[in-house]
């Protein structure tokens, strides 16, 4: 099965049929529901909201017909399972929260439904977004559409594949430390975060709180930035939103000749994880954009090697306290015939949460105890900091920052390995965009020794989501001709 | 225990942490409603319950409320202020950890004062901090299970931390009443420890008088009233002393005070002590407290008890007395300032408050909250005074005790019903005052001969011709007009 197979229509480029009454809303959502059935095996959905969607495409159908749809009228989008809508189930991927209902909505979704999007179902995800092959969700592993013994990457694996499937026009993920851009880049597609802040997390439920982001999975750029614009702003429900004003749609769609000044990743570069063919790939790109006027310069990073020690030093931290809550008091999982509050805590903790997820809890736990605090958290915040000054220095002299997306193509399943930090190091070009909190863009450049699509990451100032997006449409155009 | 001899040889060094619970209207990181007595988890919704995806937000009235109390203290005010999260598991706790401030307490410094009593002495602060409340587990509703009211899980709380400062209970006990003053003052909390607004954990050591380093530390919990805290201090100071003279070492321990036995028991100790892991709260940006909220803040402060007896006494005319006495109780002083813009007669008010209602409150043991007569109605009530139509007597014997039981006419449509009005008709008046004077022909002939004094006589033989009711002003004026009449003719 190659991607040849999959619809790979862009919501941009059927808009104006929806809209002039051409198609249907509700014969979309029909077709998009028997394609999600024939592609069951992927397990990319973890329940379909059928109902729920037809009713709303009809009720966009009608808004279309009286020239009151929203701006994304018609847009048929999946959602991670960490994101909450109201009455739903949100599960986050763990036996911890089977069947657990939302009592509200995520701002960020809110905002597309009341954009006339569609929510068509939930999507599978490493749990509590811990992984990067989607193989650590406690409902089982997602395939990647492009090769079914391959990974679609982590932890929005459900996301990636769902888009890649032409299962829906979108998809909403998180991103942590690369959650986004790496499943983007596995499965051919545009995968965005964008700057920390400016999409509201409320109704997200938390891993990492000061590195968690939304962003979405989309065939294009232009996409993507609907999306994002829609999503951003500040919200009272989250106090780490900015209210910066979000950049404008339309200005993303006007072509800026100017050439710009892209500064490359040089030790990710040199790095020994890096596949021959992806630095291969990677030099033909860099190449492009200097045929075509553009200012490209290696810029040398001392610590990129710490970078990924930094991450889960300070994601494991937040996550063990974020997760504190699931304790099988309140809802969720509840293991029974325990005798005691504390040995209650211990057996629905223990039963309730997969491996990778505990031995995150347990990581975070110890890096915050007393006697541990000031070498691990302490020391990690310090060199937090430094890599954020870093970025700034950079991005005093470049308008981007760019390197590969990943290391390889998309790897087996079950590649199976003793040591965690194997996979941990999959996110070693992904971390930084989260450690600094600044936006960064997966686009599809090519394919790998696999015939499997490779991705370039695309990393800009803090809150430069208009010039990031402007850059990638136009970057991206290009090697859509080029494959 | 010991005699006090062996006690006398020692020395306890106590600090108190006081958590006062804030009267804001929303939750301290929610906009669910915060209050007391209400059917239980009724007060909830999804960030009160700590559910997934939920975020804190700092509720400002909180941030304000410790800018009040940290000026009134004479506190210095931290600017960027952090939070941070104390991780431990606990039924009533829904996140697993309470969002508190550690490193970055709002204020830090200032003092209370103990009052005349305790020669001025004044405690000083550590530090005062922002956090929330847990919920309450309450474990013997249910024979069979342990059940969570989530009401008051995010209520805010203010921290206060003094140094070790105190030498003994009775000074705990006047420094909580000065707290508890304080915070009423400033209408930041209620202050009601039965209902846990204020609630205080004590930590206390002793050392032999003369010796500079401090003994080993005990924690006491659990105590809910005033009077507890005096008494635990007691019994914490003989213990220890006890121990330590026969031969023995104080833990260090958590404790918590049996009010039934009228002592303390342990609770955990050093080894049991939780590892909070605290670290920087990642969902809450650093607020600001800068130059400009905090002047905004000390003008809308309301006056403190100092300010107010000046105002009393200097402005208005009262005695020190009467003036400490209104300001002891803030809803004394909030009531008698209503009572003053009502009726311009600060004497007459201050009067009627400290004498009538005061002895009102006391007989029937309630608060002035609960006092059913309202500065309006008393108000109208002195004014019938001042215009002659009640007698100071009729209004306070018979009229005030009505209205205290429910009446709700105006005073003087009681006093008619009752037939407590004055008469001030002069046509009916000056023919009892003739009657009067006819009646003591001698007496007339020997007050013109310039026995003064028995204007009285005339006077209470026209209240008794008159049933009780002559305006006494008015009828005196009568007489003496009648009197000086006949010495003319």
């Amino acid at each position: 099965m190659k991607s040849s197979t999959f619809e790979k229509t862009a919501y941009s480029e059927i808009r104006e049929q929806l809209i002039n009454g051409t198609l249907r809303c509700e014969d979309r959502v029909a077709l998009f529901l028997e394609r999600i059935r024939e592609h069951a095996a992927l397990n990319a959905f973890l329940e379909v909201f059928e109902t729920r969607a037809l009713r709303k495409a009809q009720e966009v159908d009608q808004k279309i017909a009286a020239g009151t749809a929203g701006r994304l009228a018609g847009m048929v989008i999946g959602i991670k399972d960490n994101l909450c809508l109201e009455g739903e189930i949100c599960s986050a991927g763990s036996k911890m929260l089977e069947g657990f209902r939302s009592l509200y909505t995520a701002t960020a979704v809110q905002r597309l439904l009341d954009e006339d999007a569609i929510v068509i179902g939930r999507l599978n995800c490493d749990e509590f977004a811990m992984g990067s092959s989607n193989e650590h969700s406690a409902y089982g592993p997602v395939l990647n559409p492009l090769d079914p013994a391959r990974v679609p990457g982590g932890s929005s694996g459900g996301s990636a594949a769902a888009v890649a499937a032409g299962l829906c026009d979108a998809a909403l993920g998180s991103d942590t430390g690369g959650s986004i851009r790496q499943p983007a880049a596995f499965t051919g597609l545009v995968g965005i975060k964008p700057t920390y802040g400016r999409i509201s997390r409320s109704g997200l439920i938390a891993y990492a709180s000061s590195f968690d982001q939304i962003g979405c999975f989309t065939h294009t750029v232009e996409d993507a930035s609907l999306l994002i614009e829609m999503m951003s702003g500040g919200d009272p429900l989250d106090a780490t939103t900015s209210s910066v004003t979000p950049h404008r749609h339309a200005a993303v769609l006007e072509d800026d000749p100017r050439p710009k000044r892209i500064a490359l990743l040089k030790p990710a570069l040199d790095h020994p994880g890096l596949d021959p063919a992806a630095k291969a790939h990677f030099a033909e790109v860099v190449e492009a954009l200097k045929a075509q006027g553009h200012h490209v310069e290696a810029v040398d990073f001392d610590h990129l090697d710490q970078l990924v020690p930094i991450y889960y030093l300070l994601t494991t931290s937040e996550a063990s306290s974020n997760l504190a809550r699931f304790d099988g008091v309140h809802y969720g999982y509840r293991a029974t015939g325990t005798e005691s509050l504390e040995e209650l805590h211990k057996q629905s903790r223990t039963q309730g949460f997969g491996t990778e997820v505990k031995r995150r809890i347990l990581l975070g736990t110890f890096v915050l105890s007393a006697g541990y605090y000031d070498a691990y958290y302490g020391k990690a915040q310090k060199a937090r900091r430094m890599v954020r000054n870093w970025t700034d220095r950079v991005f005093a002299d470049f308008d981007f920052l760019m390197c590969p997306t990943t290391p390889h193509e998309a790897f087996a399943l079950n590649r199976e390995s003793a040591d965690p930090t194997v996979m941990y190091l999959e996110d070693i070009f992904t971390v930084l965009a989260n450690i600094a909190g600044i936006p960064a863009i997966s686009v599809p450049t090519g394919l790998g020794k696999n015939t499997l699509p490779l991705g370039t990451q695309i990393m800009a100032p803090a809150f430069f989501e208009e010039q990031l997006l402007l850059f990638s449409r136009q970057f991206h155009s290009q090697f859509r001709v080029h494959n | 225990m010991s005699d006090s001899q062996d006690l006398s040889a020692f020395e306890p060094v106590i600090g108190l942490e006081v958590h006062i619970q804030l009267n804001t209207r929303s939750k301290a990181y929610s906009a669910d409603p915060a209050g007391y007595g209400e059917r239980p988890n009724s007060m909830v919704g999804p960030i009160s319950l700590g559910h997934p995806g939920t975020l804190p937000v700092v509720n400002r009235a909180v941030v304000e409320s410790a800018i009040r109390l940290g000026l009134a203290c004479g506190c210095t005010l931290r600017e960027r202020n952090e939070y941070a999260r104390k991780n431990y598991f606990y039924a009533d706790l829904p996140k697993g950890y309470q969002i508190t401030q550690h490193t970055t307490p709002i204020c830090t410094g200032g003092s209370i004062g103990l009052g005349a009593k305790h020669g001025g002495k004044r405690i000083a602060l550590t530090r005062i901090h922002m956090e929330e409340d847990a919920g309450k587990s309450l474990h013997d509703l249910d024979p069979f299970h342990t059940l969570v009211d989530l009401n008051r899980a995010g209520v805010p709380l203010l921290e206060m931390v003094s140094e070790p400062e105190f030498t003994s209970g009775e000074e705990a006990y006047a420094y909580l009443t000065e707290v508890r003053r304080l915070v009423r003052y400033l209408d930041i909390s209620d202050g009601n420890m039965e209902e846990g607004s204020l609630r205080c954990d004590v930590n206390i050591s002793v050392r032999p008088k003369g010796q500079s380093a401090f003994g080993t530390k005990v924690e006491v919990k659990n105590l809910n009233s005033f009077r507890h805290v005096q008494k635990a201090i007691e019994y914490e100071f003989e213990r220890q002393v006890t121990l330590i003279q026969s031969g023995g070492a104080v833990q260090q321990q958590t404790r918590t005070w049996d009010s039934v036995q009228g002592m303390t028991q342990v609770l955990r100790s050093k080894e049991e002590a939780h590892d909070y892991r605290y670290f920087p709260e990642p969902d809450l940006p650093p607020v600001y407290v800068g130059p400009g909220w905090i002047e905004q803040v000390r003008t809308q402060m309301p006056a403190l008890p100092e300010a107010r007896i000046e105002r009393y006494t200097v402005d208005w005319g009262l005695s020190p007395y009467d003036a400490s006495v209104l300001v002891e109780d803030k809803a004394m002083a909030d009531y008698f300032e209503h009572l003053v813009a009502l009726h311009n007669r600060p004497k007459a008010c201050a009067n009627v408050l400290n004498t009538q209602i005061r002895a009102y409150l006391n007989q029937n043991g309630v608060e002035l909250s609960e006092y059913p007569v309202v500065p309006e109605r008393l108000a109208a009530l002195l004014e019938c005074i001042e215009s002659g139509s009640l007698s100071h007597s009729a209004a306070f014997q018979k009229i005030l005790p009505l209205m205290e039981s429910g009446q709700t006419a105006h005073p003087l449509s009681i006093a008619e019903a009752e037939g407590l009005l004055q008469d001030r008709d002069e046509d009916r008046l000056r023919p009892i005052v003739l009657e009067v004077l006819e009646a003591y022909p001698a007496k007339v002939e020997e007050y013109l001969g310039g026995k003064k004094g028995l204007l009285g006589l005339f006077m209470g033989e026209v209240m008794k011709r008159s049933g009780g009711k002559a305006d006494p002003q008015l009828s005196s004026r009568l007489v003496q007009e009648a009197l000086e009449a006949q010495r003319k003719s």
